[in-house]
């Protein structure tokens, strides 16, 4: 074991290289291929006889035959402890911000950098002493990250009851220092540092029990909180062709969801848009804290020009990380965009593997591999009795915006909710482009259930009428239906859609979303209007939208919101049917 | 040094296998026929069996020719130098000007680290009120011209070329006609344009996988003015053959296809060229307008797809007009909150208006009665195409956000727009605010 277990390349093909091995290796183990002064990183992902075949993490460019791999013994793994916080990591946790610094403008393959710093001391309370028992995961410590108490735990790996044999006292020590050395049921002795060690593909798993999903997460996007709900602990997904706002989305969901921490795993994307997050999130301050949003987030960021494999391995290292800040009873979103960028990953390794491909080319496993990624979501009690969760949403770029394909038929069997976008609400500039006739969600909204299925009504209901209109013409409907389809298009108009650019109306809270949708219900969608003809409707629903829409931005609880909700109800009343012909 | 290895032991498409040793996966090699002598590239390692894609094709090779590797990856000069010079895909010259082997940089370079790049947030202008208004183009941007054969696609790219306000423009051709070739020199020399730029032409006649340097090579080019602080503009056109070429290629390498006969890895390899678009922290920019011509005007098609995903939005050329559904700069919310204030609200509700034009338009093909509505929106529709839409409208974007309020007073009164009240008293022309009860049709 001592010995360095060496192998010679003797295939290439894109990003993958298979070695010639006269030693054991182990299946999915790190190695490196020694080319000059370079190692580039490497995943054993199939042995056959004497090869080992690899995905490499890098540019092949250059590499020759007979060249060395260095077999490591370790699985690919990501370093968990104080300093994630903040912090822009490639898919193999690599720290962006200083790889710049070291290296430029340009991403040097082969350069690879502690994702925590070893020297960064961090003020450190202990919480067990000498002779107290603990389980895997238990809390030792604590140190203070930006806002939170994070909470050093007893290694993830270890089984049984850990017996404390030496704890150190409080005081600034830095990744070097054990803190506390643990003996287990084997009598073996452990070290505990401020960072440990976590292979990415496998799932934490060190708490009590895992619950079912529940509690609104509340993401302040009008249409997802009070009709297509997401509970925390639970996992969603957001299909839609390119250009319906997939992206925007995650980025306003990462912007003002309520929750801890959001980890954002920008997989296989453009590296323009996880720009922006990165320059504007120290800039925006989150009003629930009062500190930059960039305090709570981690960036997980494989952009579409960077070396595949990668992308591969980035959506795991970021639910790794969600995984470990659950442990301390914190409420984790993860959103990853895209999981087609990162099948299409698997795919492209499969094809080089020479695999029989399944539908479209996706190899067989696509399946299991989406399942088992989704199902490290949930809530879990811990050892402690203290609750955290991960929730994750996805958004999917099926080809062609068709949801037939092998992906987004894969996730719907393992999610939660629906978000589908349609190119028909994006074309007619309608954002959020959910579409509402599409989607579903099987978690519970704050929305009283009759107020929120009458919604639901009243969109299928105008869509009809809608359709009916194209064949029939407006002069053959009648004038209820009519109404019934100017009023879904109002709920649509003045409720689901939302202007990202506006700033109040870019975040509703969960208060004024059931104010306002319990308004919208009362007196509108419930009501009974007495409008002579389809014109005076068209023109009394054209007013009463436009009078929305400066509702919509006029700040919760100020005079404006008041003035214009007056104004919305007098509009009613002068169309309200009179008791008389109520009773009629 | 270089050795000189005879023995081709398979010639299959463009791909031929030679045994050699100690070569770099990606080396250049050089191939020695009785033509004379072609580039070719190191695309598959097993053992002592070297894959080569012979970029001049392997017709005519004979298996006793003579491969010579030369231990590097492709290169290619750079430098001011190359302004006004026209070379082909290999980077030979054209227009019989020197050999150019000064400043070699490699071709298909490392990724730009995400942090290292600045937030998008400077409009191109070009005089193209579909452009400017509705989908600004910005600085750094990657954008296709999704289109189908026959449309204007490569004047619309040699007018923004002429018109947009950047410092160099090189200009990737694949699998271009002469006679298109010949129109984009022409154009820009017409216009003084031509000293700016540097083209890369591969024309329809020339084999297909010197087609797959094009992009590269050109993109290495603007990446080093980039570099040097310069603003770039690159056009490809089109990339529809470049990815016809991989697809060539990979199904030679009896590659598993994915979808339509492309290979899997069709997204990583037009990722890797377009995301070479970027703005430099503290240096100049790179910005992609690129060509794509969809096969049967198909938008879910393989080509345009997975080229959607990437970009930062397309323009969608059709009917010789930039189609408005279709069309999207995704960038475009950078900068238009910074021009005028009624910018945007002029964007949203003019296409809005105009997607219920195309509704009644539907209504009236099928005999519908119009309503009063209906006509103004048909009124509208036609004012909206003829004063915005139509390529041949050349206005900057001040004067055409005037005529968009132009237009919709013409049409509409306030309350049946959406605007919000606030925006409509500032801007509605005459002065004309809304009422506070309906207003009564005219």
């Amino acid at each position: 074991m001592t010995n360095k277990r060496i192998g010679r390349i003797s295939q290439i093909n894109g990003n993958m290289v298979t070695a010639d091995i006269d030693t054991f290796v182990i299946q999915n183990e790190v190695a490196y291929i020694l080319h000059g002064q370079e190692r580039l990183k490497s995943e054993v992902i199939r042995v056959r006889e004497n090869t080992a075949q690899m995905q490499v993490y890098e540019q092949t460019a250059g590499l020759k035959i007979g060249e060395e791999v260095e077999f490591s013994s370790e699985l690919l793994s990501v370093e968990l402890g104080p300093g994630l916080l903040g912090q822009i990591f490639d898919g193999l946790q690599n720290p962006l911000p200083q790889l710049a610094e070291q290296c430029g403008f340009f991403l040097k393959r082969g350069v690879y950098l502690n994702a925590l710093s070893d020297e960064e001391a961090w003020e450190f309370t202990p919480l067990v002493k000498k002779g107290d028992l603990l389980r895997a995961g238990e809390k030792i410590g604590l140190v203070s990250e930006k806002l939170f108490k994070h909470y050093i735990m007893a290694p993830f790996e270890l089984k049984g009851a850990l017996e404390v044999l030496s704890i150190i006292t409080q005081g600034k020590y830095n990744a070097k220092q054990s803190l506390c050395r643990l003996k287990d049921e084997s009598g073996k002795t452990h070290d505990v540092f401020l960072k440990q060690k976590w292979p990415v593909k496998a799932p934490i798993q060190a708490y009590a029990e895992k619950l079912k999903p529940e509690g609104a997460l509340v993401s302040k996007m009008r249409i997802i909180d009070s009709l297509f709900p997401v509970s925390r602990g639970g996992t969603y997904c957001i299909p839609g062709p390119f250009g319906a706002g997939k992206t925007v989305l995650q980025q306003l969901t990462s912007r003002h969801a309520e929750v801890d921490i959001v980890i954002i795993a920008a997989c296989g994307e453009r590296a323009g848009e996880v720009v922006e997050t990165l320059k504007t999130f120290p800039k925006i301050t989150d009003p629930r804290t009062g500190r930059p949003l960039s305090d709570r987030t981690v960036i997980i960021c494989n952009t579409s020009s960077m070396p595949v494999a990668a992308r591969e391995s980035s959506v795991y290292t970021a639910v790794t990380i969600a995984e470990y800040y659950r442990q301390m009873g914190l409420n984790v979103l993860l959103l990853a965009d895209s999981t087609s960028r990162w099948a299409q990953a698997m795919r492209e390794m499969s094809g080089r593997l020479e695999e029989i491909p399944g539908e479209e080319a996706f190899p067989a496993y696509l399946e299991s591999r989406i399942a088992s990624f989704y199902e490290r979501a949930g809530i879990v009690r811990l050892y402690d009795g203290g609750i955290g969760s991960v929730t994750i949403g996805g958004t999917i770029s099926p080809a062609g915006g068709n949801f037939e394909e092998p992906v987004t038929q894969a996730t719907l069997k393992v999610v939660g909710a629906f978000h589908g976008l349609s190119r028909e609400r994006s074309d007619a500039r309608r954002y959020p482009a959910i579409d509402p006739l599409i989607s579903w969600s099987k978690y519970k909204s704050f929305i009283a259930a009759e107020q929120k299925e009458r919604g639901h009504e009243i969109l299928r209901k105008s869509y009809e009428v809608s359709q009916m209109m194209k064949v029939v013409g407006e002069e053959g409907t009648t004038l209820s239906d009519y109404i019934d389809y100017l009023k879904g298009e109002f709920l649509d108009f003045a409720y689901l859609q939302q202007n990202a650019f506006d700033a109040v109306d870019e975040a509703t809270t969960e208060e004024r979303q059931a104010y306002v949708f319990g308004f919208i219900y009362r007196r509108i969608l419930e009501a009974e209007f007495a409008l002579a003809d389809k014109e005076k409707a068209l023109q009394f629903f054209q007013k009463l939208r436009q009078l929305c829409r400066t509702w919509s931005s006029a700040p919760w609880g100020s005079a404006e919101f008041k003035n214009t909700e007056d104004e919305i109800s007098v509009t009613i009343n002068t169309a309200l049917k009179s008791k008389e012909e109520l009773n009629v | 040094m270089y050795k000189v290895y005879t023995k081709i032991l398979q010639i299959s498409g463009d791909v031929i296998t030679v045994e050699a040793e100690d070569t770099g996966y990606m080396d250049i090699a050089e191939v020695t026929t009785r033509q004379g002598k072609s580039l070719a590239q190191v695309i598959r390692l097993d053992g002592a069996r070297v894959a080569l894609q012979v970029f001049a094709g392997s017709r005519g090779v004979s298996t006793g020719d003579r491969v010579r590797f030369l231990g590097h990856p492709m290169r290619i000069a750079c430098g001011e130098n190359l302004l006004g010079r026209i070379f082909n895909g290999s980077g030979m010259p054209l227009d019989k000007g020197p050999d150019s082997l000064e400043n070699l940089i490699d071709i298909g370079g490392p990724p730009v680290n995400p942090v290292k790049r600045v937030i998008p947030n400077k409009m191109i202008r070009t005089g193209i009120p579909m452009i400017d208004v509705f989908n600004s183009l910005v600085e750094s941007q990657k954008l296709p011209i999704f289109s189908i054969a026959g449309e204007p696609y490569n004047d619309l790219l040699a007018r923004i070329a002429i018109q947009a306000e950047v410092d160099a423009i090189v200009l990737g051709g694949m699998g271009l006609k002469y006679d298109d070739y010949l129109f984009f020199r022409d154009t820009l020399a017409a216009s003084g344009s031509l000293s700016r730029c540097v083209f890369f032409i591969h024309t329809a006649a020339d084999p297909t996988v010197e087609c797959l340097l094009v992009p590269d090579i050109t993109l290495a080019v603007a990446e080093q003015f980039a570099l040097s602080g310069e603003r770039v503009l690159v056009l490809l056109t089109d990339m529809t053959n470049f990815c016809d070429s991989l697809k060539e290629v990979s199904i030679t390498m009896e590659q598993v296809p994915s979808n339509r006969g492309y290979p899997g890895d069709l997204y990583s390899q037009l990722a890797a060229r377009y995301e070479k678009a970027v703005d430099f922290e503290g240096a100049g920019s790179l910005t992609i307008l690129a060509a794509t011509t969809m096969p049967g005007d198909d938008f879910t098609h393989p080509i345009p797809d997975n080229t959607g995903y990437i970009t930062e939005g397309q323009f969608y050329l059709k009917g010789g007009v930039i189609e408005p559904f279709g069309s999207l700069s995704r960038l475009r919310q950078q900068v238009n909150g910074k021009t005028r204030p009624d910018h945007r609200a002029i964007m949203d509700t003019m296409i809005q208006l105009f997607a219920s034009f195309r509704e009644t338009l539907e209504k009236q093909a099928m005999g519908f009665q119009m309503s009063s509505w209906d006509k103004k929106l048909l009124k509208y529709g036609r004012m909206f195409e003829q004063g915005m839409m139509s390529l041949t409208v050349n206005i900057p974007l001040e004067k055409a956000l005037d005529r968009g309020w132009e237009i919709l007073a013409a049409c509409f009164t306030p309350e049946e727009t959406g605007i919000k009240r606030d925006m409509a008293a500032q801007y509605w022309p005459n002065n004309v605010t809304t009422s506070p009860g309906h207003k009564a049709t005219s």
